[in-house]
């Protein structure tokens, strides 16, 4: 038994961080590190620079354009890139949709697909829940009805993520109503441009636009771009459920975000001395700095037990229910941090660039403007990609055998 | 020992709530919300001839001379209405500091107007180096001529924006942790050299950070004995927290009520998840936390003018730590067993949990409550 990552392993970081500082735009991992919104630009660049270095399809097996990296190499990779401070990757495309289209495309799905997923040419969103359809997402009603060679869909999907930029979407739709519910779905890729498709943002709490609700009347759908079999959809949907979860803990993002904290900490004054030095406010940000060194080593075993490139199973979720808990607490110590500054709120103030009226003094100290914000928008962590009640049952039932 | 309202309290607790059920709808609040200025006159005029603006004003100076148990009998109703207007801040505070302050005779002209809603007044007391360390003061007042003259920075002033009057603390001598040398001064709005920066709030209110370059006042501005203003303060801020903790309590019983009706209709797994025994403990627990929170803003309101300074901060920030840990608990479980619709701003959920992190960041978090609390108990 040993902590440390092999030599090759380590060898393997030092040329992540490399890669990092040469090629990552400051002007990116600047609104990163400072919890700025980025653009849609931002990542498509970022995705680009990263496909230009062999790295676009980051947990892809050679044979497909990626880089052939392990579990471990993956989380190595994502943990340094938080670290410095590179966008976040949008899952849908490379660790969703991608590996459905290698396991259960077929070759011209492949040809067709994958390539524009790793050059960040095509940005993907996902069609999964519904009004009606959340926890318990195989009673989903959208509809595809064959046509000849097209399916026609209707229905409703929502919590859709920053579909506002998508050009494809991949939707689990109902083809089979007699069957019983998780036999009769479907897997279909849709292109966001077909006629019939109506996006409309959700505005969330923190005034921010990254879901959305997507509807579809009468969109007409290619049997080509069925992936596998009809009424097998569910199948295909698990499967990617299993790798959405890699990387969940999200070990490197709240290390980062730690850092910023007490940073933070350091900054702030309380009674004229630094907030850090409060022994009450030191001994949360100890409590969690311990519970994520806990839950990295917990992330590290998992990763051990499968070095291989297999998804994680049910462990996964006890990280992803530990793991949006730090995050959460992280960012309510945060805005805790700054006092009476949290309260105000320009939603301006979240994107890089704002100045206050240089004629007046900022409200409170520059970073504050989106501690509250952030802390908000945080609380979704324990409810999407499966809420942590759910991930609870799946512990009982999965690992417990309850 | 006895925990009823008397009839006339809860005449009063009856009529507001009816009032703002049927006059201050989820709809109204997102319309003035949405407006430049962040309140309206309107509703303004409508709380004034409810008559809820003289309640903490004595009746020699026009008021209700009522205390902190009509004013805990309707901020239930308030929080729970999500109401913009400076109820907090003019009728509950302001008028706790002037009626500590009324030998003045400005101090008690203004009580007068405030009564009747026809003026606004808001304290501006805390600073940014003061994290609601109420004796920290480095505004300055010196004499100048026949009256004063201020500078400073006052930090996140609630509904300074609507204020046709500040009620500035400045010092007049000592070091910024003292407390004595603290005078109070009624600075109107258009006083040149007052600059208001004025931005929303987490949750929609607006408040202002208040900047005092070189401003003017006679000697008639000052509203206190010279630099003898804290005591007044102090009462008057802790009267604001025992306001705060009911309000927050209106909230939580609102957001339990929600969340109740939320798993009772949502339907998943072909059953209401309410029938879920884990959702149906969470829900236990909620409600806990709301009994709890609203024993300690009844011993908040019991306690706010208690003459014994020491007992009195005690009971306040006992109150503060359970109302604020509650506050945070409730709210986040709400969000939480909405599941994505908690999220939305479409719902009044999320509005209703902004509220209560606001309300657990103001007058001093929960940690800064266990803090002080362990100071006076060891």
């Amino acid at each position: 038994m040993r902590l440390e990552f092999t030599e090759e392993e380590q060898a393997f970081r030092e040329e992540v961080r490399s890669f990092l500082r040469e090629r990552l735009p400051p002007a990116i991992s600047q609104k990163v590190l400072n919890g700025y919104e980025l653009s849609r630009e931002d990542h498509v660049l970022w995705q680009r620079l990263l496909h230009e270095r062999g790295w676009g399809g980051m947990g892809w097996p050679v044979q497909f354009g990626g880089p052939g990296w392990n579990s471990v190499q993956q989380y190595i990779f994502e943990e340094e890139s938080a670290l410095a401070g590179a966008p976040r990757l949008i899952p849908f495309g490379t660790k969703m949709v991608a590996p459905v289209i290698m396991a259960f495309g077929n070759a011209a799905q492949q040809q067709r697909f994958l390539p524009k997923i790793s050059s960040g040419e095509e940005w993907w969103c996902q069609g999964y829940s519904e009004p009606g359809a959340g926890s318990d997402l195989a009673s989903l009603k959208t509809r595809a009805t064959r046509d000849g060679d097209v399916y026609v869909v209707n229905g409703q999907k929502t919590w859709n993520t920053l579909g506002q930029y998508a050009d494809w979407i991949f939707c689990l739709v109902r083809t089979d109503s007699t069957a019983k519910q998780q036999s009769g779905i479907t897997f279909l890729l849709i292109d966001m441009k077909s006629p019939g498709i109506t996006v409309r943002p959700i505005t969330l709490l923190d005034g921010g636009h990254e879901v959305n609700e997507i509807w579809f009347e009468n969109v007409r759908v290619p049997v080509q771009n069925r992936i596998g079999d009809e009424n097998k959809g569910w199948t295909y949907a698990k499967f990617l459920l299993g790798h959405e979860r890699t990387n969940i803990a999200g070990i490197g993002i709240a290390k980062r975000e730690l850092q910023r904290l007490k940073a933070i900490a350091r900054s702030e004054r309380k009674a004229g001395r630094p907030l850090i030095e409060d022994p009450l406010f030191a001994a949360h940000i100890a409590q969690v700095e311990i519970d994520l060194w806990a839950l990295e080593i917990t992330n590290l075993r998992v990763l051990s037990a499968e070095r291989g490139a297999k998804a994680p199973g049910p462990e996964a979720s006890i990280l992803k229910i530990r793991g949006t808990e730090i995050a959460q607490r992280i960012s309510e110590l945060a805005m805790r941090a700054v006092g009476p500054y949290a309260l105000p709120f320009r939603r301006e103030a979240m994107e890089a660039g704002w100045q206050a009226d240089p004629a007046r003094e900022a409200p409170g100290p520059r970073y504050a403007s989106i501690l509250a914000a952030t802390y908000l928008n945080q609380r979704k962590l324990s409810i999407f990609g499966g809420t942590n009640e759910i991930q609870k049952n799946i512990i009982s039932k999965m690992i417990v055998g309850l | 020992m006895n925990f009823e309202f008397s009839d006339e309290q809860q005449q009063l607790h009856d009529s507001v709530d009816r009032y703002l059920s049927e006059q201050y709808s989820f709809d109204r609040f997102r319309t003035i919300a949405a407006t430049a200025a962040g309140w309206d006159r309107a509703a303004w005029s409508g709380l004034a001839e409810l008559g809820i603006l003289g309640i903490n004003v004595p009746t020699e100076y026009g008021g209700l001379g009522f205390g902190p148990l009509e004013t805990l009998a309707m901020m239930g109703a308030c929080g729970r209405s999500l109401v913009l207007e400076p109820v907090m801040s003019s009728a509950v505070i302001a008028t706790a500091v002037l009626s500590a302050l009324a030998s003045s005779q400005a101090a008690a002209d203004l009580l007068g107007q405030l009564a009747g809603g026809e003026k606004i007044a808001v304290l501006a007391h805390f600073e940014s180096g003061s994290r609601f360390d109420a004796q920290w003061v480095t505004a300055r007042a010196r004499r100048s001529g026949g009256g004063y003259v201020l500078d400073g920075h006052k930090a996140v002033v609630m509904h300074a924006n609507a204020a046709d009057v500040l009620l500035v603390s400045a010092r007049i001598a000592g070091e910024p942790h003292e407390s004595a040398g603290i005078s109070l001064f009624a600075v109107p709005r258009d006083t040149p050299g007052l600059l208001l920066d004025v931005y929303p709030t987490i949750d929609d209110q607006r408040a202002a950070d208040v900047y005092l370059k070189g401003v003017e006042l006679p000697a008639a501005g000052r509203l206190s004995a010279e630099g003898a203003a804290f005591a007044a303060i102090e009462a008057a801020l802790d009267i604001g927290l025992a306001a705060l903790c009911a309000e927050a309590v209106g909230i939580m019983q609102a957001l339990l009520d929600a969340t109740v009706q939320y798993v009772q209709s949502r339907q998943q797994f072909g059953q209401p998840i309410g029938r879920f025994q884990a959702l149906q403990h969470r829900i236990a627990d909620m409600l806990i936390h709301v009994e709890q929170a609203r024993s300690m803003s009844y011993l908040a309101a019991l306690r706010c003018r208690e003459e014994n300074v020491v007992e009195r901060r005690k009971a306040l920030s006992a109150a503060k730590v359970v109302v604020g840990q509650s506050a945070r608990y409730v709210g986040q479980q709400a969000v939480q067993l909405h599941g994505g619709m908690g999220m939305t701003d479409e719902l009044i959920v999320s509005h209703w949990f902004k509220r209560l992190t606001a309300a657990e960041l103001m007058f001093g978090d929960s940690d800064a409550h266990l803090q002080r609390y362990a100071a006076l108990t060891r």
